[in-house]
């Protein structure tokens, strides 16, 4: 039995974890609508580019001569994984379910005789597969300094890894972020891209014949790589959301948690005090009556 | 002529313009070119320049750095790398964009890069240079 002092600080304690929950979340729903806002502006561009390339990539595909980024290098023996996740924890299952999605995918690829190497964006996803998939790390890009995720950083990570694809360090690349459908909802994805594969929508392909300048198969190799870039960087984006959805409900949780736990300590806190004053009452009469 | 067409003009970070348009003149890899409404369709590469737009409302003019355009008769829309309103350019920004352009052509001579990386970026360096002697900010 906890003395009443004791259940003092504790009720104390957990108040002011309340309060630092309760604080995280309004931060998060904050951050979360500028995310959000983020990625919708980046929508228009990333929907035409795919309208254009998959045209494009339709028309030359085929062909020997289309480039290496679209065709492949003709062998899908090396993988290399793209994690991408936040820096920070505290935000409930979002790392680990990324984390999660890309372990099963290198065990995947593993157990049919792959070659799997791993690029973390991100210390919380680095941290998590540290254990499984440590010795094929081939990089790490770290995003803490950015308190915004631009488009130039997701150049950078596109140049890394094409720097990496001409070397012919690997056949395939494939992206994991996690897909921000609602606050509560986000879906870890693998997205592949390299080589690149474009998806026309319904009805935006078809339509006029157009010029190329210069010609299609130069326009081609012009764009794959800006592709790959558009692609990280729409992935970064959604991440960045879903990292905020995700630690908004999670704090919500905690400060839910922490207020029922504050109630039953009250109560228990209440109680004990009502029993001290019983049994001083019953000492002050038994003591009365002896006389 | 008050004939018009749909233009879009967006970065991968925003959308920075979406108005009606008489006239587009665009900085294509292979020369500048004109947009007007009925243009055959066409898809062109950028080169850093400058994008003129010509609308009922008024002109505007936007500094691109690559990208694309994609002229479909009755729309426009140019996807920029990097896309920066006149208006708000200023001597300061164009000289981090030479400097970083310089950059570029420097680390790609270095490591000796294949593609004809080493010429693009020596390319984009020098129509970043002309484009800022051409603003004269």
């Amino acid at each position: 039995m906890p003395s009443l002092k004791d259940l003092k600080t504790r009720i104390e304690s957990v108040k002011s974890t309340r309060k630092i929950t309760k604080a995280m979340q309004m931060v998060a729903a904050a951050k979360l609508r500028r995310a959000q806002e983020a990625a919708e502006d980046s929508r228009p561009y990333a929907k035409r580019f795919n309208a254009v390339m998959a045209g494009l990539a339709a028309s030359v595909g085929g062909s020997e001569s289309a480039p290496k980024l679209l065709r492949g290098t003709g062998s899908d023996q090396t993988h290399l994984l793209v994690v991408m996740t936040a820096e920070r924890g505290l935000c409930g299952g979002f790392n680990s379910n990324i984390a999660k999605l890309a372990r099963h995918k290198a065990a995947e690829l593993k157990a049919a005789g792959k070659t799997v190497k791993v690029l973390t964006v991100g210390k919380k996803g680095r941290d998590a597969l540290k254990r499984d998939l440590g010795s094929d790390f081939v990089g790490h890009v770290d995003l803490s300094e950015f308190k915004r995720i631009g488009y130039a950083n997701a150049q950078e990570i596109a140049k890394d890894i094409l720097t990496r694809f001409d070397a012919g360090e690997f056949d395939v690349a494939t992206i994991f972020y996690s897909e921000f459908v609602n606050v509560v909802t986000q879906i870890p994805t693998a997205q592949q891209i390299i080589p690149a594969s474009f998806e026309a929508e319904e009805g935006e392909s078809s339509g006029a014949v157009y010029d190329y300048e210069p010609g299609e198969e130069q326009i081609l190799a012009d764009l794959l790589p800006r592709g790959v870039a558009t692609q990280i960087f729409s992935g970064l984006l959604e991440n960045g959301a879903s990292e905020q959805g995700a630690r908004m409900s999670a704090m919500d949780n905690a400060t839910r948690n922490a207020g029922e736990m504050i109630d039953k300590l009250t109560i228990e806190f209440n109680r004990s005090r009502q029993a001290v004053i019983t049994n001083e009452l019953i000492e002050i009469i038994s003591g009365a009556e002896a006389l | 002529m008050a004939q018009t067409m749909q233009f879009d003009l967006v970065s991968p970070e925003r959308a920075l313009a979406s108005l009606q348009a008489s006239a587009v003149q665009i900085p294509g890899s292979e020369g500048d070119m004109t947009a007007m409404p009925q243009h055959a369709p066409t898809i062109t590469t950028l080169r850093p320049g400058v994008l003129k737009v010509e609308s009922p409302e008024g002109n505007s003019e936007y500094l691109v750095t690559g990208g694309f355009a994609e002229i479909a008769g009755d729309s426009l829309s140019v996807l920029a790398e990097r896309a920066i309103p006149m208006a708000e350019m200023t001597r300061d920004q164009m000289n981090t964009l030479i400097e970083e352009a310089r950059e570029m052509y420097k680390t790609a001579k270095e490591e000796d890069q294949p593609h004809g990386l080493v010429e693009d970026a020596a390319k984009l360096l020098a129509d970043m240079e002309a484009l800022g002697t051409h603003m004269s900010l």
